[in-house]
């Protein structure tokens, strides 16, 4: 233990000494290692920060909820086939509603773009939603002032909505939006509440520029063709969420009179599927991504195998006079094996350097900072390409024969 | 007197292309402990490659070879650079120090090798570089050092393990006259404070301290006797 701490030492002598002996030639060699560190870890820092944009925005979805839907996420069937689907109709949700006995609760929901206007103030293109009093329970959203339209409210189909905090923002810069009626397409509705802030859907659609508004008004005054809906269930929890899932199909096959051999003409879907769609996405992304840029690290790694020839070379008189004096073997190997390692390690702290601020520029674009692990994973890859690029010359320093080495000039 | 090297027949064939070349052919003899050597012999006569094999450095093809009772003949690399390490002090003609390293460093690293604790080594280094007298450069480098120093340094490096033999190639070869005879002295020094050396060399001068000389011609013992006119420094400096 002593021994291998003083050889350890000895070995790290060694490698600073030679690094420093060879100024420029070590920067130069290390140049490689250092662009190959620096392409890896921000298309490290760049996959960790796509990651981190779907898991952030995917939160919206709820892992607790079934999107019941005539269009699979996710793909995979026969699109004609799913066009020509029976659209979901509000009686499918209301059956589920009475129904479904495992669900917390049951939305529909129906969707439209329309112009907002409270006075001279205009929102053009915002989202009319409708739905039910349940919405907030089965989504994840939360009232931030006022109050979501009650059940009654809802099923009167009376003119009141609630807001997303964006549309609130744009409609009411200075006074509060409780009691005010605006016009949503044209027809007036009084704002009973506002919603907290959402976020985007996957870094595109904003879920705050929305008005939601009772289901039935919806129908009389924004449905002008026959079309389908969605129905969002919730199930109480997140672990009982498949068993949900299979009442919630049940129930659906009955209500549309399926018969047993017949195939599902609805989807059910949820955001695992999403995260499933994502992953496989993902996966090929970071493994094409890293292989890409990993193959610059392997540049510098030959770079510096070369270098490290080189050196074993130059100094193969030392080699000699260290194996008459006892080196073994082990202690020739461990001084160039570290010598490369150091080599590699300094390369990785530069490029780390370089990186670092560069991350900072993705992190503009993706929510994103270097994860401390990059950092960490960073490193070890430059030690690893130094032990691997310096093993072989490292190996030939290790097998040289004394007599021959001493006599070398 | 006890032996501390015993060779036995020993041969070592070289292959040079096609041609194989005997460099030692059957070369049998003992040295005892605190014996003073010298091994002479013309170049081609086989002079290195037996400072090579007695400085376990080589393997002989055939042949014995006892050092201190191991047989070493047959033993590995790791083996063998274990030996060199405990058992063999090497001076070498051109000094063979680390150009990188100060003289302490020089000095301590058999030692590193040999696995003895830091305070230990330095106290070992430092008795050694004071019996070869540069206490006051310990701190120096190999090129801001005579060429006389500097093999001082080198015969420290090789006495601070204790070695069981010291074996000196042409310790003098790139020396002055004056400066190599300074180093003999050293040599004449540490064999009377109970060291066994081994010269090798072609100066009948520097032969002239040992108190034997084995003389080597074509790969064969030629001559091995004692030497008669034995020139101390003292003699030298009176002549």
């Amino acid at each position: 233990m002593r021994y291998a701490f003083a050889e350890f030492k000895e070995g790290m002598l060694i490698a600073f000494a030679a690094i420093r002996a060879n100024k420029m030639r070590s920067v130069l060699t290390t140049l490689g290692i250092v662009i190959g560190i620096v392409s890896v870890t921000l298309m490290g820092t760049a996959i960790e920060g796509l990651n981190r944009a779907f898991n952030e925005s995917i939160e919206a979805i709820g892992a607790d909820v079934l999107y019941i839907q005539k269009w699979p996420w996710g793909g995979g069937q026969e699109w004609w086939k799913i066009r020509n689907r029976r659209d979901l109709k509000i009686q499918h949700a209301r059956a589920l509603e009475r129904q479904a006995s495992t669900a917390r609760s049951v939305s529909p929901i129906v969707g439209t773009g329309r112009t907002s206007t409270y006075g001279r103030k205009i929102v053009q293109n915002t989202v009319v939603i409708g739905s039910n009093a349940d919405f907030v329970e089965t989504t994840t959203a939360t009232v931030a002032i006022g109050r979501f339209f009650t059940s009654m409210e809802a099923d009167g189909g009376r003119p009141v909505c609630a807001l997303g905090s964006e549309v609130a923002a744009n409609l009411f810069p200075a006074e509060s939006p409780l009691g005010k009626t605006i016009k949503v397409g044209g027809y007036p509705y009084r704002v009973v509440g506002v919603l907290e802030k959402q976020g985007s859907l996957l870094g595109m659609e904003s879920l705050d520029n929305r008005v939601y508004v009772p289901i039935n008004r919806f129908f009389k005054e924004f449905m002008t063709r026959r079309g389908g809906i969605q129905i969002w269930v919730r199930a109480s929890s997140v672990e009982e969420i498949e068993e949900t899932k299979e009442e919630v199909r049940g129930i659906m096959r009955k209500i549309r009179g399926l018969a047993p051999k017949d195939e599902d003409d609805f989807a059910i879907n949820q955001q695992e599927i999403l995260i499933q769609t994502f992953n496989q996405i993902g996966v090929v992304i970071a493994a094409v991504g890293l292989f890409i840029t990993g193959l610059s690290l392997f540049v510098g790694g030959i770079g510096i195998m070369n270098i490290m020839f080189v050196s074993v070379t130059e100094r193969t008189k030392e080699i000699g006079i260290r194996k008459a004096i006892g080196a073994p073997r082990r202690s020739i190997l461990m001084q160039f094996l570290m010598e490369s390692a150091a080599l590699c390690l300094m390369g990785g702290m530069i490029g780390i350097m370089i990186a670092f601020p560069l991350s900072l520029i993705i992190d503009t674009i993706l929510p994103t900072a270097m994860p401390i692990s990059v950092v960490a994973v960073a490193l070890l890859v430059s030690v690893f390409v130094g032990v691997v690029s310096g093993f072989l010359p490292a190996y030939r320093a290790s097998r040289l024969d004394p007599v021959d080495a001493l006599r070398y000039e | 007197m006890s032996t501390i090297i015993k060779l036995t027949n020993i041969t070592k064939l070289y292959q040079m292309g096609e041609e194989q070349v005997h460099a030692l052919q059957g070369v049998s003899l003992e040295i005892a402990r605190n014996e003073y050597v010298a091994i002479m012999g013309p170049s081609g006569s086989g002079k290195s490659t037996m400072m090579n094999i007695v400085g376990c450095l080589d393997t002989p093809t055939a042949g014995l070879y006892e050092l201190n009772g191991n047989n070493v003949s047959d033993m590995n690399d790791n083996q063998l650079a274990r030996i060199r390490n405990k058992e063999i002090g090497f001076v070498f003609q051109t000094f063979n120090l680390l150009a990188r390293s100060n003289v302490l460093h020089n000095v301590e690293l058999p030692l590193i090798y040999g696995g003895i604790h830091a305070t230990e080594r330095k106290r070992l280094a430092m008795e050694a570089i004071d019996r070869v007298g540069l206490t006051d450069r310990v701190h120096h480098k190999p090129n801001e050092l005579s060429g006389g120093q500097r093999q001082r340094v080198a015969i420290a490096r090789a006495l601070v393990t204790r070695p069981s033999i010291l074996l000196a190639d042409e310790p003098t070869g790139n020396l002055d006259t004056k400066t190599g005879e300074e180093i003999m002295q050293l040599f004449d020094a540490l064999h009377r404070e109970g060291n066994t050396i081994i010269l090798v060399t072609h100066e009948e001068d520097i032969a002239a301290h040992a108190h034997r000389a084995i003389r080597l011609r074509d790969g064969r013992v030629e001559r091995d006797e004692t030497v008669k006119n034995r020139r101390t420094y003292a003699a030298r400096i009176t002549a």
